[in-house]
Parts: structure tokens; sequence; C-alpha cells
């Protein structure tokens, strides 16, 4: 029974059938179930027990009618006693959600804007979707800018999600190199299949944590020097040592899957060719933390990375890989997924955790940090699936064999996302510390005219280099030096024919929209620099005050800014700045 | 007679350089006003629990990158804290100016002092050929009771507090949308008579800009009669039950012009019902 308050219009029976076999399939998950249980006993009243239910009805509604219409919110603030205005609210946070009537009863064709596909031509890709009939959305970054211009149809009427370029077989630019470590597996093991990865080492890693312990784990990946491969590089190690020290309440183990940094696209490629090695190593880090708990938030643009996740969940705990003592490790261990519904913004850790809560993707202040205050206020370890990846070596040779690879303050490897004008843009492993000149050579070299103008290091959040940069080693340290970044290991090339203002406005634009809007420094910050860059465009020129005033906007971004989408929002564009990529070049 | 006295545990901060002792617990703000340093504040309220988000209370704080909001952080042991450095100021005049550039802030008296004593100029941005957006939209008066000017919503969140878990638990309002286009809402924008609204008037309450009025207020601004100065404040109790809630009865030209309730008051705490917040009519014999 509800107290809320709901207005007069009633969902359609199909639209309460959908969100009614959204929440049956959630509920019976072994994760959810015990889950909802226990917040539905111990639920505060800001928590609305059955809240994090929200996102997949939302997702069901969207998907069934192609729009959230009002009489759909009053069913799902109904069965999952959530205050109609604030379903409204989370509704309206994400881009694969629409509140108003659709003018076509056809599918979505989202095409992307950003930097690798506005320098492939998105018009053209999206010229031709109109031309057959297609309802053209123009949005951001989809992952998929190794195949560029981008594309992701959103399903309407039941229809499900759909990325044509999936269709298409896959193949890694490295396929047969004996030195891939994290790759190793992609284009050899089956990813629908747990018997092939089985047969190619899948599972080893889990035994062997198994016979080592907690402790023993913990103490490996500390000394493997390993740290986070999203763009903060936190020491892993450190992390779970933290989550493991938590004692007394449940915790949790969370895959950051929603990579949406543009010019990513290295955990679109893990999960869809590599899903068992994600399950693997997230019940390793369950194992590890002693968290039960596993969550996968992943991205709403990756359906082929979705259903191969799901289906290797479902194969995993079918061979008791997952669940009750999961692979005889004695440890109790299970995983849901969770869809996000575009916003760039819900890959900071904390507006995660609020997303998959059923809040708006809004990021918390910190301290207190998410060791201690993570998903539902619980101590929770949050990696991304390139970082987990990496725990499988150092499981299965050690942390000293690991440390074989890469810098004494960089080790491992790195995935790198090569896209722009390279001859052979994709998805590739390198050692860190590997020269940026040796790696874009390792992709073919520079395409387009040949003549390299700048590379765009760790995506819109990160900043430009020019061609003097190519001896840079690429190793946190170096690029730290450099004041540049590896971010989330996005390495995209242009040549001297990109108009990089055209691209640099975007990357402000980009900004101006994932903003969350909930911190003045970024929600303002971000649109006044967008304006400032299309003053300066339209005039070309930038004055010398408005040049200040980009700097002044910056520091505030960066000094007040709730999280880091506001402290890097001015990074690209000072870096263009700096490098003369924009107002100080010629007029084309 | 037993001791009932608790212990405190205290913690010891440096604030620009000044021993403070504050209970454990304390924030980072309240540890300012202890020392008699004035800070600015938007979405803070003592009468709900902060969000920090509009960040003009920011301080600096040794060993942390960024500056960090005074009004949510805990004063720790040894919390080395600036509140008058260029950086800090920097912060607090930009974040002044940024809403000032995109709202209109023209009742935001307590932002008026701020402003000016950080030079914050709001005009500075665009020029003629191209203007800057600004939140622009027209005043909903859908009753008699309140009125809301969203142009002049700085997004403080107050009001969604007041609404919800922070005193009325009704949650007819929250944040919709996002970045620039986020706005305060009920569910598809419905109006106030057609949602969850029970008329407390909590959310008019805490309003810092002026943004949610009174109708009598907005009456008597709207043909310019609005006379603060000439208006008198008097305080009673409540007569509709016996909760006891004090109310602020403010008068001009002898007619009670809007209610409030002192947010330190122990029954109230600065919110009240529909009707010692609107119900006064009988009073004029209306």
């Amino acid at each position: 029974m509800t107290d809320i308050y709901l207005g007069a219009d009633r969902a359609t029976d199909a639209e309460a059938a959908a969100v009614d076999a959204a929440l049956r399939s959630r509920g019976v998950d072994p994760v959810v179930r015990p889950e909802t249980e226990r917040l539905y006993t111990s639920g505060t009243a800001r928590r609305r027990e059955r809240r994090h239910f929200l996102l997949p009805a939302l997702h069901a509604l969207q998907n069934e009618a192609g729009w959230i219409s009002p009489g759909g919110i009053n069913y799902v603030a109904e069965v999952l006693d959530v205050p109609p205005a604030e379903a409204f609210g989370v509704a309206t946070f994400y881009d694969l959600f629409r509140t108003e009537p659709p003018a076509h009863d056809g599918d979505t064709f989202h095409v992307c804007v950003d930097a690798a596909c506005q320098i492939a031509g998105y018009d053209d890709l999206a010229a031709s979707v109109r031309a057959a009939g297609g309802h053209v959305h123009l949005g951001p970054c989809l992952g998929q800018c190794e195949r560029a211009p981008a594309l992701f149809v959103q399903g309407a009427g039941g229809r499900p999600d759909h990325v044509p370029a999936d269709d298409e077989p896959f193949e890694l630019p490295q396929a047969g190199d004996e030195s891939l470590r994290l790759l190793r597996r992609i284009g050899v093991a089956d990813p629908e299949s747990l018997e092939s990865y089985l047969a190619h080492g899948g599972y080893r890693a889990l035994r062997r944590a198994g016979e080592m312990g907690a402790e023993a784990v913990l103490e490996a990946v500390a000394a493997s020097g390993l740290s986070g491969r999203g763009g903060a590089a936190f020491p892993t190690g450190v992390k779970w040592r933290a989550v493991a020290a938590e004692t007394g309440r449940p915790k949790h183990v969370v895959a950051n899957c929603d990579e949406s940094e543009p010019g990513t696209f290295k955990d679109r490629i893990v999960m869809e060719q590599d899903p068992f090695a994600v399950i693997e190593t997230m019940t390793i880090a369950g194992l590890a933390t002693g968290a039960q708990n596993g969550w996968i938030y992943i991205r709403g643009e990756y359906p082929l990375a979705t259903a191969r996740l799901q289906g290797a969940i479902d194969a995993a705990r079918a061979a008791g890989l997952l669940g009750k003592d999961a692979a005889g490790t004695g440890h109790d261990f299970d995983i849901a997924i969770w869809r996000g519904a575009g916003a760039y913004i819900c890959g900071e850790e904390t507006a995660l955790f609020n997303s998959l809560e059923g809040f708006r993707g809004e990021p918390r202040n910190k301290p207190p940090f998410p060791t201690t205050h993570g998903l539902f206020g619980e101590p929770t370890a949050i990696n991304n699936p390139e970082t987990l990846l990496n725990v499988l070596d150092i499981i299965l040779e050690g942390a000293d064999a690991y440390r074989t690879r890469g810098t004494e303050r960089s080790p491992g490897t790195k995935l790198l996302c090569l896209s722009g004008k390279v001859g052979r843009p994709g998805l590739y492993e390198v050692a860190f510390g590997t020269t940026l000149g040796d790696l874009l050579e390792l992709a073919g070299g520079i395409s387009g005219n040949g003549e390299l103008q700048a590379v765009l290091m760790g995506g819109a959040a990160g900043s430009f280099v020019g061609p003097d940069s190519l001896g840079l080693p690429l190793t946190l340290e170096d690029t730290r030096a450099a004041g540049t970044t590896l971010g989330s290991g996005v390495v995209m090339a242009f040549d001297t024919s990109d108009d990089m203002t055209d691209v640099v406005v975007r990357i402000a634009e980009f900004f101006r929209n994932e903003s969350c809007g909930q911190c003045v420094p970024c929600r303002v910050g971000a649109v006044r620099q967008h304006e400032t860059l299309v003053q300066m465009q339209r005039r070309g020129s930038l004055s010398p005050a408005r040049r200040a005033l980009i700097d002044e906007m910056a520091e505030v971004m960066v000094d007040a800014s709730i999280c880091g989408l506001g402290h890097t929002a001015a990074s690209a564009v000072r870096s263009a700045l700096a490098l003369g990529l924009i107002a100080s070049a010629p007029s084309r | 007679m037993t001791d009932t006295t608790i212990t405190e545990t205290a913690v010891t901060l440096t604030i620009d350089g000044q021993p403070v002792e504050v209970a454990e617990g304390s924030t980072i703000h309240s540890a300012c006003v202890e020392a008699g340093i004035e800070t600015p504040t938007l979405c803070w309220a003592e009468n709900l629990t902060p969000v920090n988000v509009c960040r003009v209370c920011v301080v600096e704080l040794e060993g942390s990158r960024a500056l960090v909001p005074s009004c949510s952080r805990q004063a720790e042991e040894g919390m080395v804290v600036q509140t008058g450095t260029p950086r800090v100021r920097h912060s607090r005049r930009m974040v002044l100016e940024f809403l000032g550039s995109g709202v209109d802030l023209s009742q935001a008296d307590d932002l008026h002092h701020w402003m000016k004593a950080y030079g914050a100029d709001p005009d500075r941005y665009g020029d003629e050929d191209h203007p800057v957006e600004r939140v622009e939209e027209p005043v909903k008066v859908q009753d008699e009771l309140y009125i809301r000017d969203y142009s002049k919503c700085v997004l403080c969140y107050k009001c969604v507090e007041a609404c919800g878990d922070d005193a009325q638990h009704t949650f007819a309002i929250a944040v919709a949308g996002r970045g620039f286009d986020a706005r305060i809402s009920t569910e598809f924008d419905v109006t106030l008579p057609d949602s969850a609204c029970v008329y407390c008037g909590n959310c008019v309450g805490v309003c810092p800009t002026g943004a949610l009025q009174f109708k009598t207020e907005y009456d008597l601004r709207e043909v310019g009669e609005w006379r603060p100065e000439d208006q008198t404040v008097t305080r009673t109790v409540c007569s509709y039950c016996g909760v006891g809630c004090n109310l602020d009865l403010h008068v001009q030209d002898e007619r009670i012009v809007k209610v409030t309730s002192p947010s330190d008051h122990s029954v109230t705490s600065g919110h009240l019902c529909i009707k010692g917040r609107f119900g006064w009519q009988y009073v004029h014999g209306e």
C-alpha cells in the first residue's frame, strides 16, 4: 500500500505488463532478491526500499512505448513506492529516456557526434539513416570510436536495442601477438562458451585465489602495483584492503562498465570478447574483500556486451562458479547486471551508485569514500573491467613476474584505444613505457594526409599533445610530468586537415551537455566555457580578456566542482590553446 | 542528583592561523562561525541537511588538492584551513558571478553583499552578438498562496529538501532534467494543485532568492508596493491546534503579508503547515 499521491493518468496494459516483466526478471535474480529483502527490512526513508528497481522499470517503459508516459510514471511510482516527481526527475536525467511522446513509432538511431566520429563524417551517416526513413538522434560518444562514425539503434515497441556494427566479425589488430596478456584470449576463446574459456585457462586464477586465501590475494594485488585504469590510477591493492578491513556490514564489488569517456571503447571489447574474465575477476575481488554481492553497471548503449556478460553469468552460475561456495572457494558470491541509460556522469563512481540505487546520477561529495560508504551506503570495491583483468596474471604468475612488464612506477600493460587518423584503429595492448610514436606506428601510422597535427590523450577529459611528443613514454609518471594523462587509454590522432577548432568546440559542448547540473562551477562554468569558444570560432579570434576568462573559469571548475567531470572540463580546451591548435591557427 | 553531563569530544583545528575548538562532528563552517569568520552560504541552512552543491562556502584545506565545502566537511583534529586565500576568493567570486550570469538575483538579498565583497561581475560574459544562455521562464502563478519564478532559481535544492526528507515528506517536487537545463519540477511539470503539494509553504520558507514567494508578496512587488523597511515582525503562537508553533507575522500597512517561523524554534525548526503558513485571512475578517 502506498501513501504516495498519484495523478489521474494510468498506464496502458502493455506498459504495466512491461514493467511487471522487468521487475519479475530482476526480482528473482540471486543477488537482487536477498539484497532487496535485506534492504526492505532495514530500509530508511531516503532509500525507499525497492527504489533500485527504478532504472530497470524505466527502461521497460521506454522500450515498450518509445517514451515514459505520465501513466507509466504513476504505475512505477505506485509499485515501487517512489514519489512520481522523483521518478520523473530520474527519467529526465538520462539521454535514452524520453518524457515527451515520440513523433514516430520507429526505433531511434543514435549517431555519435564526438571527436572520432566528427572527423570521420558523422553527418554523412546521419543523412543516410534519414534517407532510409530512420529517426536520427545526434548524441555523445557511443564507445565505438575504432569504427567511426558510430551508430546505436534504440528499439521501441518492445524491439531490442541493436548496434549494426556488432553484426560484423570482430578482429583484434594485434591478433596472434604472443606478448598479449590482457587480450590474449580475444579471438582465441569463444566468448559465448564457458568450456572454451576453461580450455584457455579460465577459472584457474579463482581456484588459485581460493587456495591462497583473501589475505594472500590482497598482498599480491598490493605488491603488483596495479592501479585503476579508468583515469584516476588509484592503487587497487589499497582500495581492496580498505574494503576487506570493513566488518559487520554487507559489502559489494561493483564493475564500473559505464565507459563513456569520448574515445574509449576498451572495456566494451573486453566485455564483448572476454566476458568470463570479467566475471571471474569480480569473483576474485569478492573473495579478497569479503564482499558477497557483485554488481555490473553497464552503459545502456552496449547491448552486445550486456548480453555476453549475462550469458557468462548464467553459465558460470550453472557450473557452480558463482553462487554459494563459488568454484569451491568457500566464498559465496553472485552478480547482477544493471543497465545505465545514457549519462557520462554515471561513470563517476558515486554517481554510478546513486544511479543504480534509483536516484539521479549525481556524484556524492567525498569523503566519505566508496570503500566505507559505497553502494547502498555500504563498503564497496569499484573497478573497471580492464583493472580487474590484470588480477588474473597477478594471481597466476605472481606480483614479481607481473612487474617484469611495464616500468617500476607503472607496472604491467595498458589497453589503449586508437582512433582518429591512424592506419588501423582499434584496441591495442602494450607494456607501460612504450612511446607514443611507437604505438602510433603499431597502429599503422598516421592516415589521412599523413601529417600529424595533434593527439588527444585520455579523451575529452584529457589533453592534446603535439607531434613533438612522439617520444613520450606512455606511463603514468611520464604523462603526468609532461602535463598530460593516459586517462582511460584514449589515443586519438588528428592530421593537419582536421579543423581543431571544431573538435575543441565540440568537446566543450560535450561537457556542457553532460554536466549533471548539481554544482554551480560545473553547471554554469561548462556553459560559459562553451559559449566563449563558440564566440571565438565565429569571430576567428580570441581577445586577451576572453583568453584570461577561460583560465579563470577553468580554475573554479578545477578547484570547487564536486567531481572529476568539473575538474577536467577545461583540460582539453586549455591544452589546445597552449599548443596553438585553436585561436591562433590561421583561418582555413 | 545524578550527573547527566555528557562529555563531548572536542577537536581543535586552525582557521586562518587561529586555533578553534569545536565539538566532534561539527563542520568547518560552524567552526568558522565559532571563530567569528563570516562565510557566505547559499544552499546551506541550519534546519536542512547540507547538500554542498552551491560551492560558495569553499575553503582551502591543507593537504586537499581541491577546495572543500565548509558547510558539510567535518572538522578534524589538526586541520589547517584558510578562508581568505586568493584561490578561495576566486572560487567564491566565480560561483557568485556564474549564478548572476544565469539567473535573476535581484531579490537574493543575502547575496548582494557577498557579490560586492568578492567583486563579482556577472555581466562580463557574452556580448551583444553572443548573448549568454540564461534561465528564462514565465512565472508560475497557479493559486493564491505562492508563486514559482524559476528564472530566479539557483538550484540550491533547499525546497526539494524541505518538501522531502528534511521536513514535509511530501516529495511533490524534485530536480528534473540535467546540467543547465535542470529545473525544480513536479512530475511532467503538472500544476501544484494537480501534484502532491500540500501547501505547507516550507519550500517558500527556505528559498534564498525569491524564486518561491508568497502570492501576497509577489502581488505587492508587481505594483511596486513591497516595502520591507515599512514592515513589522510580530512573534506569536499559531492558534489552530495545540502543537504550539511560533509564527512571525510580517505586517505591512496593517495587513499580514507573509508568515515565517524561526528556524531555531524547537517545535517547528522553521517549518509550518498550510494553516499556520497561509491561514491568516480571518485576522482581517475575510
